[in-house]
């Protein structure tokens, strides 16, 4: 069933599909990033993959020679035969942006911005990648390879006291820059 | 006195500013621990945000520093009430990664397990709904019966709530003896606190008051959100992954799907009722014969050997020293594969390189579609819907936050 939808996709895509497989029957297809959107509207809309499932990246950080760093991974399933297929693209470690999913499937949403935080990918046109599971003063992106599991981040001063209070947004760390390693271990 | 001074005098005009309060993360009232800020108009709720993260602990981060066998006992800790499901969903992915066929045995083992625990899921479901909505002594009634098949599944894995019950290819234990009948014992003590429970609430003013036509969610924004499981099937679509892609041993077996109508609070109530005898119905049919044969895959690259191996021969030692320190070395590859959890899809995304770790572990929490979209269906309704809709999405702190 998915098959038949990959070939459509290698058809309507030609220059925009880079490579697909079916290992262990998982009916993959790898785009370029510029036509992430429009693979996903052909596939929302004219092939039916109504039903969101999920959205993740991951990072390839010096594993593959060639390919760019990140890869965004998605999920989708049609409702009416039960056909999944998997989305992928690549983005280049300098720039790790890729258009936001949101206005075809609702469930994009909190998904995208889980992937902004944990990554550090930036979804154009999603307007609200506030972080989701991590708290606001949290610095560095976790799930890059080169974020160190150990890595201890400070504490947040406690709501009402001094260092709290005369704190304001600005001065802070943005989010994304790393200080100094003082407690990595 | 002048008549219009009322309305032309500002300081004398009432302010309707909308009221904004902070619910949770640590509230009676809120079903995990998560924070809601809303924004009321009155009682009436303008706005919503939900603030879920304050149980993150870095699953996938831990599970690719950890080889994969070691990774179980974190699969435990997503969803808390249900954690064979969780086992049984990693288990079967790594087992698609590697080609695995397990044998049917666990097979039938893994469908009676993940039934009761999902029984037990939705017990504790409607159980914390229940007492979130006042109802206590029903509360006590759901887990007495949740207790039963607590007790049973102690008996198989030795723990109470953390089983890490499977393997790679296979299971740690097999059932023990008197398992089968105490089993079947526990089906009709189950079905009569059902029956109790359902003459409690399921025509009860009080309990409908709360419930129907609250929390209303569309089909096809429910489809749009990746919302599955009883949150779906409560909008009338009868999606089940045990029905749509059968694992295990699920195709030997007749169950129905129960759908709902309407989505609102009731028919998910309804749905996980239904649920439940629809589980009690696959056990029924899944104690009667059990098939032998081995529990797990005899493949020395995947599972452990005996013991008496492992002590009289160096073939034994060497196998089980490998596997201990190194563990698998699934292929190259990507997959991805689901079973049905509690609260919906529970997927696993896993990418290998062929090394004894996984470089990517994705989790897909069935409760974090819903989750995104509470905010939205709270919106427009009073104050105190949002215990029935917030229960009734069962948040699992565990599997939301990860």
């Amino acid at each position: 069933m998915s098959m038949e939808t990959i070939d459509l996709l290698k058809e309507r895509f030609a220059d925009a599909v880079e490579e697909t497989h079916n290992f262990r029957s998982d009916h993959t297809a790898r785009v370029k990033r510029e036509a992430w959107l429009p693979v996903a509207t052909f596939l929302r809309n004219e092939a039916g993959f109504d039903m969101w499932i999920d959205l993740t990246a991951a990072d390839y950080q010096g594993r593959e020679e060639g390919l760019p760093r990140f890869e965004v991974i998605c999920h989708l399933r049609r409702m009416k035969d039960g056909a999944r297929i998997r989305i992928k693209a690549r983005l280049p470690e300098s720039d790790p942006s890729i258009d936001t999913l949101k206005t075809l499937w609702k469930g994009a949403d909190w998904m995208e911005r889980e992937c902004h935080e944990m990554y550090g990918i930036d979804f154009k046109g999603h307007g609200d990648q506030r972080p989701l599971l991590l708290y606001a003063e949290f610095v560095g992106f976790p799930l890059r390879k080169d974020y160190p599991i150990g890595r201890r981040q400070p504490r947040i001063p406690l709501l009402g006291s001094e260092e709290r209070r005369f704190s304001r947004p600005e001065d802070e760390t943005p989010h994304g820059h790393l200080p100094e390693d003082k407690n990595n271990g | 006195m002048n008549g219009t001074s009322l309305v032309n005098n500002q300081e004398n005009v009432l302010e309707t500013d909308l009221l904004e309060i902070t619910l949770g993360p640590s509230h009676p009232a809120m079903h995990g621990i998560t924070q809601m800020l809303i924004k009321l108009d009155g009682e009436k709720i303008v706005s919503c945000d939900v603030e879920p993260g304050y149980l993150h602990r870095g699953f996938e981060k831990e599970c690719e520093d950890h080889r994969w066998n070691q990774i179980f006992p974190y699969t435990d800790r997503l969803n808390y009430v249900s954690p064979i499901i969780n086992n049984v969903a990693y288990a079967m992915a790594v087992e698609k990664l590697c080609g695995l066929e397990v044998p049917a045995r666990c097979q039938h083992l893994r469908v009676i397990l993940s039934e009761m625990t999902r029984i037990t899921d939705h017990l504790t479901c409607l159980a914390a709904v229940m007492m979130e909505l006042g109802a206590f002594s029903a509360f006590l009634y759901f887990v007495k019966a949740r207790e039963l098949y607590y007790d049973l599944l102690e008996n198989v894995t030795g723990a109470r709530l953390t089983y890490s019950w499977l393997r790679i290819g296979g299971a740690r234990w097999d059932i023990p003896d008197g398992f089968v009948e105490q089993s079947k014992k526990a089906i009709p003590e189950t079905r009569r606190i059902l029956k109790e429970t359902d003459g409690l609430f399921t025509k009860n003013r009080i309990f409908l008051d709360r419930v129907v036509g609250v929390g209303a969610i569309s089909q096809s924004d429910a489809i749009s959100y990746g919302m599955t499981g009883p949150i779906l099937r409560s909008t009338g679509v009868a999606y089940d992954v045990r029905k749509a892609n059968p694992y295990a041993a699920y195709d030997q077996f007749e169950f129905e799907i129960p759908v709902g109508r309407n989505g609102d609070c009731f028919d998910r109530y309804m749905v996980r009722m239904a649920e439940i005898e629809q589980s009690l119905r696959i056990l029924e049919q899944a104690l009667v014969k059990i098939p032998g044969g081995p529990l797990s895959v005899k493949d020395p690259r995947f599972t452990l050997p005996d013991k008496q191996a492992v002590y009289t021969t160096i073939e034994g030692t060497i196998n089980h020293f490998k596997l201990i320190f190194d563990d698998i070395h699934p292929p190259k590859g990507e997959v991805y594969a689901a079973a049905e959890g509690g609260n919906g899809e529970l997927g696993f995304y896993l990418v290998s390189d062929g090394g004894n770790k996984p470089v990517k572990c994705r989790c897909r929490p069935p409760c974090f579609a819903p989750m995104s979209a509470v905010g939205k269906i709270i919106e427009g309704h009073m104050l105190a819907d949002i215990v029935p809709i917030y229960g009734s999405v069962n948040m699992i702190g565990g599997e939301m936050d990860r």
